[in-house]
């Protein structure tokens, strides 16, 4: 029971880390990134290609994947999403489900439809033993990363400037702008560091979702949306806890009720939504 | 009781007649689609693919296009529909009209039913809620394989349409014409209930709810009449697609189906009902060019369009939809005050 | 005019005359299979062995030039039978070859039976496909073909605790009724039946149960494309220490990613109709030209079923000479038999299903990179779906 408790955690700990790029640029710039997967898939292959053709170790390659994807975020954001912020929820649908068709054959083309594995290194394959409780040792590096990164996060929102001014244009953005904020430069930075995030997580998730193969974004799409919409697009702590309920939710119903298994999380969050329509921890007054 | 008031509903009465009335390049357009199904039977399942995808579409425009609800799990109908159709054949009772009829039916009752759900919160809301619900008959759908066939798919014969016309192999014109006629008998039907004081409501409500409840209409019950009627349009569809080809499968509740319906709707452009059919006739035929030339990285292609059609086109296409939606709706006439 | 003139002549108007005749000695082929979604990579193998077939055979066959339609369905079953219709209709196909999935056959089946078209199924796995119309035979496999003989094996190395995990639709369904079946006939016990949802399933918790569970075996069917995720999540799990033993249907070995699935898939013990590593010199003769024509990529069982399928026809079409009416094809069909890359395979003239070897494999490393060994075969093996019911 403990077992499948700290796996829930575990596999929510990836969902909020790929899913929070997604609630900052829904939450801040109420851009609708379907694409958002495609920055996921990015880091996912950045880590399986270092490793399976240069060699270079798996936790030597994540900086990578983190940078890459982010990297790629700006340039797409310059030169696409820029155009689109004031435009209606469906154009930005449009434009970013074009993404993700483009990208999907691309990533086929090149690197062909074979998921590309990741072989961990020694010390994070096996598990600890316990009475009652099984800890993978992989499992538990993610739950240090992740949590790790959401602590990190969640001081710079506070702690910083930078976050403080983040947290005004989440709140109100013409009130931030009047104040002199540069929104615009703002946008570009949180696009970024949620693309990266983006990425990291998915060199992450590439070990435990059975390797990085270009159907990635469509096979998480659901997922992320799911994490943001529970949580509500406040941000990071909302996502944080979102993911934390759904991993927990979808693991637990696994185990227990497996002649149910995916309708679970589907039904947590049609009934959270139902409740609180806003998700868990909203905006106050959208 | 102001002395005005017989006048205005007069007007008001006059303007609506008017609307209603068809444009010449209307009734070019379905004489068109009506003669390309019968001289070019070759093209005739294309188009039937065309006319089906176009009336789902037209369905998803009655609730977003006209009551602002978006919905990114229209599927969940389109699949209510198909697997009522098919399971009503499968069981003994194929005849394709009571087959619509009903699935129409129970499609539009499970819109009314998840109405209030849809009307809830923030468009994102709206999105995962009916996302949500249509993975759920998803996976509803895969549980009870004894009703629907699970994996396998349900596989079925259809019956005589009005006992004379079969939609066999053969008989290719026959499965377009009946989706012609059915597509065209609802698309009429809802251009009447758009241009009635009902639908002009509606687009009130759409507009600005505070406003429309002001002025005394019952925004709630018109949203949910209104969804419930693009439920059950949607039911339809999908009934027409299970009879013309005889199969039903878990994949018409995927994510995939309701993210096309989305997209062509987006395409053709929403809020003039035709933006569907229009979506639907641009997207199958280039989907079936593209994948022709290149079966495995089509996709890319449309991507790159629907890139570009946002960002570089998308005004000069807008211009020309609009454009095109005045001459499909006759230009009101101003009226000296009386 | 010199006669030699006058010859070439004639000889040049006979040509222009007999041209458009050539026209009729054209045979469509259309392969329709799933090139974009879920199950993509079958249509990448499959489309290649049927190409690698018309490449070391030549596109002609008893005078007719063969031409090879490859049409992408999506996965979805009204496409399918659009593209099937049309191929028949608009270029005169006079056979169908193809359908990833058990609903995108079953689409078919119908247009097969009114146009008298063979439709030749060479990846739906489902046992009942080839009754839904006299037209259909199969050049791929019956999961009931693959999972009962390793009940048997099961019981023959006296494993009798077993807990079966298979993925939620039809193939999956028929592996767990079949192994189950053979295997409590003989005395053995099933602890428990898991089935796993189809799309993307994270194998965590359900193999949390099964090490719960603590049986002798775990049997497993995945769709091919799902074996390295559960092979490592296995692994992870400590499941591959733990004493129970991972035997399953060939699928979930699938040489497609066996090569990426590392140590902790070797030893497992499977069941299949195909290995990449059959000893035999079609096999390395067909491994070798594939490798080459395709980058280096391993065929697997998908690409063979293509690549036999193609071979199905071209005898068909030599025994009928060149006669494509239907019910002539399918009349040679039946009962044919040839050497297969996998090894000898008949088509049964009752069913029109494949017979085949079944091959009892362990992953083992071979020249450095993991291969499934054959180590016993259990011959000419008959649907048993269908002989059961005789």
């Amino acid at each position: 029971m403990l077992t499948i408790l700290f796996d829930g955690v575990a596999y929510g700990m990836l969902l909020f880390l790929l899913a929070c790029g997604l609630a900052v640029t829904l939450g801040l710039m109420n851009f609708v990134n379907l694409a958002h997967g495609v920055f996921a898939m990015g880091g996912g292959y950045v880590t399986a290609l270092l490793m399976n053709r240069a060699g270079i170790p798996f936790l030597a390659t994540l900086p990578f994947a983190f940078i890459v994807p982010a990297l790629v975020g700006i340039v797409v954001e310059r030169l696409l999403y820029r155009r689109l912020y004031g435009a209606s929820p469906l154009d930005q649908v449009l434009l970013t489900i074009g993404l993700v068709l483009m990208a999907i054959p691309a990533f086929d083309y090149f690197l062909t439809d074979q998921p590309q594995q990741i072989h961990l290194p020694a010390f994070l394959q096996g598990r600890f033993e316990l009475p009652g409780l099984t800890i993978g040792a992989y499992r538990l590096f993610l739950v240090v990363v992740c949590g790790l990164i959401a602590a990190t996060l969640q001081i710079f929102l506070v702690g910083t400037r930078f976050g403080a001014q983040l947290r005004a244009a989440v709140d109100d953005r013409r009130v931030a702008a009047g104040l002199g904020i540069d929104v615009g430069r703002l946008f570009a930075i949180a696009f970024a560091i949620g693309s990266g995030l983006a990425g990291l997580g998915g060199a992450l998730a590439a070990d435990v979702v059975g390797g990085v193969d270009p159907n990635f974004p469509i096979k998480f799409l659901v997922s992320f949306l799911i994490v943001v919409a529970v949580g509500g697009s406040r941000g990071v702590a909302g996502a944080f806890f979102g993911a934390l309920l759904l991993g927990v939710l979808d693991v637990a119903g696994k185990y227990y009720v497996p002649s149910i298994g995916a309708f679970v999380i589907y039904a947590v969050m049609v009934t959270t939504l139902l409740i609180r329509p806003q998700g868990l921890f909203a905006k106050s007054g959208t | 009781m102001s002395g005005h008031e017989p006048a205005e509903a007069a007007r008001v009465a006059r303007h609506l007649l008017r609307r209603r009335r068809w444009r010449p390049l209307e009734i070019v357009a379905w004489t068109a689609t009506l003669a390309l199904i019968l001289l070019i039977p070759s093209r005739a399942l294309l188009i039937n693919e065309i006319l089906i995808l176009g009336l789902f579409a037209l369905s998803l425009d009655l609730a977003l296009g006209y009551a602002g609800l978006v919905s990114l799990g229209h599927a969940a109908f389109l699949g209510l529909g198909a697997y009522t159709a098919g399971i009503m054949a499968s069981r003994g009772l194929a005849d394709p009209t009571l087959g619509l009829v009903v699935a129409s039916l129970v499609a539009g009752l499970a819109g009314l039913v998840t109405a209030p759900l849809v009307l809830r919160g923030t468009d994102l809301t709206r999105l995962m809620v009916t996302l949500g619900v249509s993975l759920m008959l998803g996976e509803l759908a895969n549980r009870n394989s004894w009703l629907t066939g699970g994996a396998d798919g349900l596989d079925f014969t259809i019956g005589r349409v009005l006992g004379q016309f079969p939609i066999d192999f053969a008989g290719r014109r026959a499965a377009a014409l009946y989706s012609f006629v059915v597509v065209f008998a609802l698309f009429a039907l809802a251009r009447r209930v758009t241009r009635s004081s009902f639908g002009q409501s509606v687009q009130a409500i759409r507009q600005n709810r505070l406003r429309a409840g002001a002025l005394g209409v019952p925004a709630n019950r018109r949203l949910v009449a209104t969804y419930g009627l693009a439920a059950a349009y949607a039911g339809a569809a999908g009934a027409l697609l299970a009879q013309t080809t005889q199969i039903v499968s878990l994949d018409i509740f995927d994510f995939h189906r309701s993210a096309d319906v989305l997209l062509t709707l987006i395409i053709g452009g929403p809020g003039y009902l035709y933006g569907g059919l229009i979506g639907a006739a641009i997207f199958i035929g280039l989907r079936d060019a593209l994948a022709g030339a290149t079966p495995e990285y089509w996709e890319f292609w449309i991507g790159l369009m629907l890139v570009a059609l946002v960002t570089v086109c998308r005004e000069r296409i807008e211009t020309a939809l609009k454009r095109l939606a005045r001459r499909l709706r006759p230009a009101p006439r101003r009226e000296a005050a009386p | 005019m010199t006669s030699n003139r006058r010859i070439s002549i004639l000889a040049a108007a006979a040509a222009l005359v007999a041209g458009p005749a050539f026209a009729d000695d054209v045979v469509t082929v259309g392969l329709i299979l799933p090139m974009t979604g879920q199950s993509a990579t079958t249509g990448k193998q499959e489309q290649a062995g049927a190409n690698l077939y018309i490449q070391l055979h030549g596109d002609t066959v008893a005078g007719k030039k063969i031409v090879l339609e490859v049409k992408d369905d999506t996965g979805a079953p009204d496409v399918t039978k659009r593209l099937a219709q049309d191929l028949i209709a608009n270029d005169g196909a006079k056979a169908l070859m193809g359908f990833g999935l058990t609903p995108l056959a079953l689409a078919v089946a119908p247009i097969a039976t009114e146009a008298k078209v063979p439709e030749i199924v060479t990846a739906a796995a489902t046992a009942m496909i080839t009754e839904k119309s006299p037209y259909i035979v199969r050049t791929s496999f019956t999961l009931p073909q693959a999972a009962a003989p390793m009940a048997q094996w099961c019981l023959k190395n006296a494993i009798h605790k077993v807990v079966t995990l298979v993925a939620d639709y039809g193939p999956g369904n028929d592996a767990e009724k079949w192994f189950g079946d053979v295997f409590e006939k003989g005395g053995g016990q099933i602890v428990e039946k898991i089935r796993t949802p189809l799309k993307a399933p994270d194998f965590a918790p359900f193999l949390q149960r099964v090490k719960d569970d603590a049986p002798e075996a775990l049997f497993v069917f995945l769709p091919s494309g799902q074996g390295a995720a559960f092979m490592k999540e296995f692994a992870e799990r400590g499941l591959d220490k733990s004493g129970i033993r991972l035997i399953a249907t060939g699928d979930v070995t699938d040489d497609d990613q066996l090569a990426d699935m590392g140590d902790p898939a070797l030893g497992v013990v499977t069941t299949h109709h195909y290995s990449a590593a059959h000893d035999s010199s079609e096999n390395k003769a067909f491994v070798a030209a594939f490798e080459k024509a395709n980058n280096g990529m391993r065929p697997n069982f998908m690409a063979v079923a293509a690549y036999d399928g193609m071979a199905l026809l071209y005898q068909a079409l030599d025994k009928t000479k060149g006669a494509t009416d239907g019910d002539a094809l399918i009349a040679a069909m039946r009962g044919m038999s040839w050497t297969s890359p996998r090894g000898p395979v008949s088509i049964d003239p009752d069913t029109r299903d494949i017979v085949q070897n079944i091959y009892v494999r362990k992953v083992e490393k071979v020249d450095g990179a993991l291969y499934n060994v054959e180590f016993d075969t259990i011959p000419a093996v008959k649907d048993p779906y269908k002989a059961a019911k005789n």
